[in-house]
């Protein structure tokens, strides 16, 4: 049996009076990867921020309805947004290296900024993560060197293997690959497939072909409104609601 | 229209930016030259190392306010230094702090004080209550120049750096003032050093905050709490002088002065470039 690892209850997200997203409910199962897909500005990234409390800090965002990370409402009046973020990690769109420090230090930035200073767990925490993100092989011989030197694709599995350092529960991907070559963008999709494994991930992508072929479950938003959400396979094959259905099969969007 | 026109033109105008450029560095480089010529004999070594001598007996050195400009500018760059970076902090990182629109309107108002009036405000606030001028109450009217000029550099570099950077961090876990202290200053290190030895530079050519606060002192002195030279000081009492030694030493003084600023130009640069 599936166990929803992260949930959302009618969330709303306002940006001033205009509502971004809304009403939007969702399971996220544990150890499968959801996706979010539809045309740009239907609301996918701005719902999948409000999954880690990102929205926190633009103060014209207002957020209601739950959102809840094992049971618990993230947005309570007693949770830290600080350690909700260390649960519910987060990759973005363009590779984001922290532009001083070397692949090592980029890579155990999480633990190193909070005070972890023993270097052999230090080691042990790259060498997993950047195993879980496919990149050791191509890294371990220049792990003082500054991550920024290396190339896109390489970056965002950097990205990746920082946010994995801190062993989220849950993984929200911001269109993971929409910056990246084909051949980076397969080694990302192929590492999805693992890392699944490990951590419930909640992808943003406007590439369908991608969603089809990396998630267990698939929502399709439009105008802010979720309108339709289901394992992957019924969505892009048999999907209920027309307006999906005119998506996928490439008719707007 | 022929070619052969439209190259007459072009070069016409090129010739016209040229000459412009000529005519703009040319006040600079006749002052610069004029100074050389005039100051570079009073270079010596009694220049560096001696106390200034009374006007009729010749020799004597600047030891006193070269020693001395260095001492107020490092105290006024640690001041001014520490909480321009502060206000330039809260203005890129903070965007929506209610502290923003006041610090943003200090920090115009005070960049158009002219700078005399630095000294008054020093004055008033160090001077009187301490009971006496020193190189300290200087150090304060020089900070305080140095405020406006820091903050809007500090403001300028970060907002450069991609939001996403923050956003990065945050994600991770780290709370906001680690992300600004680990992440984002850093980054902008070059950049913010640069902001510091411009302002640094531009205060330390200035007189006239310093005529009623440092006051100057004829004889070494180390004490932040006592009278203190510096060269700017030294060049305005020296050069409305009637003695024809102690204007020799002006314009090896101002020599000096032009040297120390162009250094701390050359490696605000530097500091940006690497």
């Amino acid at each position: 049996m599936e166990n929803v690892r992260m949930e959302t209850k009618e969330v709303t997200v306002f940006y001033g009076q205009k509502a971004g997203v809304s009403s939007v409910s969702l399971p996220m199962y544990d150890k499968k990867i959801t996706a979010l897909i539809g045309p740009s500005g239907c609301g996918k990234t701005t719902y999948l921020r409000a999954l880690n409390r990102m929205h926190d800090l633009n103060p014209i965002v207002r957020i209601e309805g739950e959102v809840l990370l094992d049971g618990e409402n993230i947005y309570a009046a007693d949770k830290d947004p600080v350690v909700i973020r260390r649960r519910v990690g987060m990759v973005f769109q363009r590779p984001t290296p922290f532009p001083t420090m070397s692949i090592f230090n980029n890579v155990v930035a999480g633990l190193k900024l909070v005070g972890v200073n023993n270097r052999d767990k230090l080691m042990e925490v790259a060498e997993r993560s950047l195993k879980q993100a496919a990149l050791w092989d191509e890294v371990k011989d220049r792990l003082s060197e500054p991550a920024v030197g290396l190339s896109g694709g390489q970056q965002q599995r950097i990205s990746i293997a920082r946010a994995l350092a801190v062993e989220p529960e849950v993984l929200l991907m911001d269109e993971p690959t929409s910056a990246l070559d084909p051949i980076s963008t397969q080694a990302i999709e192929d590492l999805l497939a693992t890392l699944k494994e490990e951590v419930t991930i909640v992808i943003v992508t406007h590439n369908m072909q991608q969603a089809a072929r990396v998630s267990d479950y698939t929502a399709f938003f439009l105008n802010g409104d979720m309108i339709e959400y289901g394992p992957t396979d019924k969505i892009f094959t048999n999907p209920t609601d027309e307006r999906t259905e005119a998506y996928i099969t490439g008719r707007f969007g | 229209m022929n070619l052969r026109r439209r190259y007459l033109r072009d070069r016409v105008m090129v010739s016209l930016v040229f000459a412009g450029t000529i005519i703009v560095l040319l006040p600079l480089l006749f002052i610069l030259g004029y100074v050389f010529v005039k100051g570079i004999g009073a270079l010596d070594l009694n220049f560096f190392t001696k106390a200034p001598a009374p006007p009729g007996e010749g020799g004597g050195g600047m030891l006193p306010a070269i020693a001395g400009t260095f001492i107020i500018d490092i105290m006024a760059l640690a001041m001014g230094g520490l909480l321009g970076l502060a206000g330039g902090v809260l203005m890129a990182e903070f965007p929506d702090h209610p502290l923003n629109n006041p610090l943003r309107m200090v920090a115009n108002v005070l960049g158009g004080i002219p700078a005399i009036l630095m000294g008054l405000f020093a004055f008033v606030i160090v001077v009187v209550p301490m009971g006496g001028f020193s190189a300290f109450s200087g150090s304060v009217a020089l900070a305080i120049l140095m405020i406006p000029i820091i903050m809007r550099s500090t403001e300028e570099v970060l907002k450069l750096l991609p939001w996403e950077l923050r956003e990065a961090g945050l994600a991770l876990g780290l709370p906001r003032w680690r992300v600004t202290l680990s992440l984002i200053l850093p980054a902008a290190k070059g950049g913010i050093i640069t902001g510091l030895l411009l302002a640094l530079a531009r205060a330390a050519g200035e007189a006239a905050p310093l005529l009623f606060t440092a006051f100057g002192n004829q004889f070494l002195s180390l004490s932040p709490f006592k009278p203190m030279d510096s060269l700017p000081l030294k060049i305005y009492v020296y050069a409305i002088s009637p003695y024809e030694n102690w204007i020799r030493q002006a314009w090896g003084a101002a020599l000096l002065l032009a040297l120390l600023l162009m250094l701390t130009n050359f490696l605000a640069r530097r500091a940006t470039r690497r």
